[in-house]
């Protein structure tokens, strides 16, 4: 039988490796935001695991709300990556320093 | 052994391995692609929780919709990836020291200790008869009406800043433009037809 530990050690890696994702490509901006889609997929994967082992649909209706919020972060941001690159003929993080933060 | 576990290990193996070629992929179309593959088999699993619903919805959803946006920017801008991959090597150590000492520090909360089976016993399997769909629609729609309702907005809102953040007017001799409101205040008269006199050929 498939323990609850199961799908929270699954949850784990994928959160961890999406950390490791954005250490590794901090320059690129797409790839950050997919290690974000990535770092809310293993929040969901929680999310069912705990709502099956409790019998509880309430995390169920969670992750749903979950994926509404994040489809339209991803939207919103890769608009605004759109923007910057016509702007700034560049998405590397490093040449974003208008504000001289 | 059960068959249950079987395609639990089989599907994690593939979800955490199309992860990892996620973050490793030089080119962002793999990347894009190696995620297509990661929600897949996360749908799979979620089906093995008995949540079906929510399976589907994230293969239409993300697979349908979010990572099909996610290939058309990466396709439309056109991105050096030479230079993008620059600090690669440099950020690998401090990057896997953090990745490992996180990982360790959640295995020490969620293991088999904590959260095992004999804390938390597998439930019963649903009935022939269970609607995951219908169930989940039965609380969303009375207890959850108004978060559902934000959802709708939330949705809004994004569909008006996309489309403003991106809407450009295009100028120059070259672009030819309709302009609605100008369409829609032509009366009939001298505005719609123009009488052209000229001498009759033959």
């Amino acid at each position: 039988m498939i323990a609850l530990s199961d799908y929270l050690i699954l949850g784990a890696i994928l959160f961890s490796l999406s950390i490791a994702g954005i250490f590794l490509n901090r320059k690129n901006v797409i790839i950050l935001l997919m290690c974000i889609e990535l770092m809310l997929l293993a929040v969901n994967i929680n999310f069912v695991a705990f709502s099956h082992f409790l019998g509880d649909s309430a995390g169920q209706v969670f992750v749903f709300f979950i994926l509404t919020v994040a489809a339209a972060e991803a939207a919103i941001g890769l608009a605004i990556l759109v923007v910057l690159f016509r702007n700034r003929r560049s998405i590397n993080v490093d040449d974003l320093d208008a504000l001289k933060g | 052994m059960t068959f249950e576990l079987i395609v639990f290990y089989l599907f994690s193996a593939i979800l955490v391995a199309s992860a990892t070629m996620v973050i490793t992929r030089r080119n962002p179309v793999h990347s894009a692609l190696f995620l297509v593959l990661a929600f897949f088999s996360c749908a799979a699993i979620w089906m093995l929780a008995e949540a079906e619903f929510l399976a589907i919805v994230l293969v239409l959803v993300y697979v349908g919709a979010v990572m099909v946006l996610f290939l058309f920017v990466v396709m439309m801008l056109d991105i050096d990836v030479a230079t993008m991959k620059a600090g690669f090597i440099r950020y690998l150590p401090v990057g896997l020291l953090v990745t490992l000492a996180m990982l360790i520090e959640i295995f020490l909360v969620v293991g088999a200790d904590n959260f095992g089976l004999d804390k938390f016993p597998s439930p019963a399997p649903a009935a022939a008869d269970y609607n995951n769909t219908e169930s989940l629609g039965n609380v969303l729609y009375t207890a959850y009406m108004y978060q559902f309702e934000l959802a709708a907005v939330i949705l809004l809102v994004a569909i008006i800043a996309a489309i403003g953040l991106t809407l450009r007017k295009r100028s120059g001799t070259e672009v030819r433009q309709q302009d609605p409101s100008r369409q829609v205040k032509v009366k009939k008269g001298p505005d719609r037809v123009r009488l052209v006199k000229m001498e009759a050929q033959d």
